[in-house]
């Protein structure tokens, strides 16, 4: 029961938030720069990963596919086919996000929350500026551009399976293309990218509110960065299931 | 000057501050002493608004807090400077950017005006050629007076200090100590100090508030405060063996 009044009131505490995030904003000039470091740390840095992690996951998806086709009676184009509706709906959006509440994630949390117990919060405050807006608006604007991310985890996830059905011998360039086509239906891109605009405002928002409102030293601002990965994901994956149901069935 | 009056602040069902009164003085350093856990930090986080009193009733002149609308208080933030025990230096900026910030925040003036500024107060605070530098890189008593500068850059008429010298050698605390006296005589502005250090209290307590478990036990200056028969004051005063000694040879000497 009492952990339960807990989840109510940390939930209300994330709304308002956010209700803050949006109030008195920090003057243009500076919150341009805050933006600029924020699309640097949150989105170009991560792009590494991303490439590397979807490009072999893309091979191990085309070859698991192709080892379990057994049946002659089913084309080979599947491969393509299936490679490509993994990565498109589920892989890219929803397992890329979950990983990125790893590194973004605990990133934000970690570095705000040592501004929480070092008291910098506390001087922006002092000086009379919107703290909330200060750290947090410039990550939402960032997470803008995390589509474009996504993207690019889908584009080399399949890149990734062509290559490893190609040259592992699996199926041909032609098949693959071939199932890459097969029965290709526009909105299920759609749905891709609405998923990854929320998955992208998550990332952003709730890290940051772990971060926020941490108490404590040093050790908490570990504990706090390991409970926002946990949480972020939990959340991710909740939210993937609620816009799954609401647009796919 | 600051003014609070039978102020309150519990965290929960614990008090902490006991229905304060006092007076804080313009163009004085003014000190609040006590033992650890006494209240201090609670007591001057409330005056600068990070925490909000349960009751009573805190006035800059004459302007009561609790009356001022957003954008009152939004103003009055700006002409407020404060020296947090930690140091709070943004540790993702250089030093230079570190004492800039509230120029950035708050003033339109062309980033060349803005490092003349920086430079200016930074020599006021006897820091050269460290501008580059990262708060990790430099020293405690370093990053002390990189605060300092921080806190006075915008010309505050409010500077509130806490424990602006503890965990530094005795040379550079007398410093310090030094640096926010003149600081407070030379722009006339309202400084309230928390410490408790008795070197602090002799060098520059012109004003001392005495609290003990959220209360007010004593008031004075450092002429006073030897000679007061206040039993916690004189415990306090008398905590460190040096001052014993010091007293007892006085009392020799009578
Ligand atoms: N944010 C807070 N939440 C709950 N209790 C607090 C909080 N801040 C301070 N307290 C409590 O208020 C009391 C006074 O703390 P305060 O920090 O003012 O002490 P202090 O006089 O500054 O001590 P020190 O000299 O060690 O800095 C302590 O008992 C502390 O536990
Ligand atoms: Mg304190």
């Amino acid at each position: 029961m009492k952990k339960l009044i807990k989840y109510i009131s940390d939930i209300g505490s994330y709304f308002l938030m956010l209700g803050k995030v949006f109030k008195s904003h920090t003057k243009s000039s500076v919150m341009k720069e805050l933006i600029m470091k924020e699309i640097d740390d949150l989105i170009i840095n991560s792009l590494g990963i991303v490439a590397f992690i979807s490009f072999f996951v893309g091979g191990v998806i085309s070859i698991q596919t192709a080892l379990n086709l057994e049946n002659p009676l089913i084309p080979k184009s599947l491969i393509g086919f299936a490679t490509r509706q993994s990565i498109i709906l589920e892989f890219a959006p929803t397992f890329m996000s979950i990983i990125m509440a790893g590194k973004v994630g605990s990133f934000i949390t970690s570095s705000i929350g040592s501004m929480r117990v070092t008291e910098q919060i506390d001087a922006l405050e002092v000086m009379g500026i919107n703290s909330l807006n200060y750290l947090v608006f410039p990550k939402i604007i960032a997470m803008l551009f995390y589509p474009f991310i996504i993207a690019i985890a889908m584009f080399l996830g399949i890149f990734g399976g062509f290559l490893a059905g190609v040259y592992g011998g699996f199926t041909t360039a032609a098949d693959f293309t071939q199932g890459l086509q097969d029965t290709f239906y526009p909105f299920h891109l759609v749905y891709a990218f609405i998923k990854t605009f929320f998955f992208g405002m998550i990332l952003a928002t709730v890290p940051s509110w772990q971060g926020y409102y941490m108490k404590g030293g040093a050790l908490e601002v570990g504990k706090a960065s390991t409970n926002s990965f946990v949480w972020t994901s939990i959340i991710i994956i909740l939210t993937n299931y609620i816009i799954t149901q609401l647009l796919l069935s | 000057m600051i003014k609070v009056d039978n102020i309150t602040k519990s965290f929960g069902a614990d008090e902490v501050l006991k229905g304060i009164s006092a007076t804080f003085e313009k163009g004085k350093t003014n000190l609040i002493i006590g033992r650890s856990g006494s209240g201090k930090t609670v007591i001057l986080k409330c005056m600068i608004g990070l925490f909000t009193t349960n009751s009573g009733e805190i006035f800059f002149e004459d302007q009561a807090i609790s009356k001022m609308d957003i954008g009152a208080q939004r103003t009055l933030r700006e002409d407020i400077g404060m020296l947090f025990q930690g140091g709070a230096l943004f540790d993702s900026m250089n030093i230079e950017d570190n004492v800039m910030f509230p120029l950035r925040m708050f003033s339109n003036d062309k980033r060349p005006e803005m490092l003349k500024r920086v430079n200016e107060v930074l020599k006021r605070v006897d820091l050269e050629n460290v501008n580059h530098k990262f708060p990790s890189e430099i020293s405690g008593g370093m990053k002390k007076r990189v605060s300092i500068a921080r806190a006075i850059v915008n010309n505050p008429k409010y500077l509130f200090c806490d424990e602006p010298n503890s965990g530094l050698d005795p040379k550079t605390a007398t410093v310090i100590d030094q640096l926010i006296q003149d600081i407070t005589k030379e722009n006339n502005i309202t400084t309230i100090v928390v410490t408790h250090d008795m070197n602090s209290v002799m060098e520059i307590g012109e004003k001392i508030v005495f609290l003990k478990n959220g209360t007010l036990v004593w008031q004075g200056s450092n002429q006073e405060i030897f000679k007061t028969d206040n039993k916690d004051v004189t415990d306090f005063v008398y905590s460190s063996d040096l001052f014993k000694k010091i007293r007892n040879i006085q009392i020799k000497e009578h």
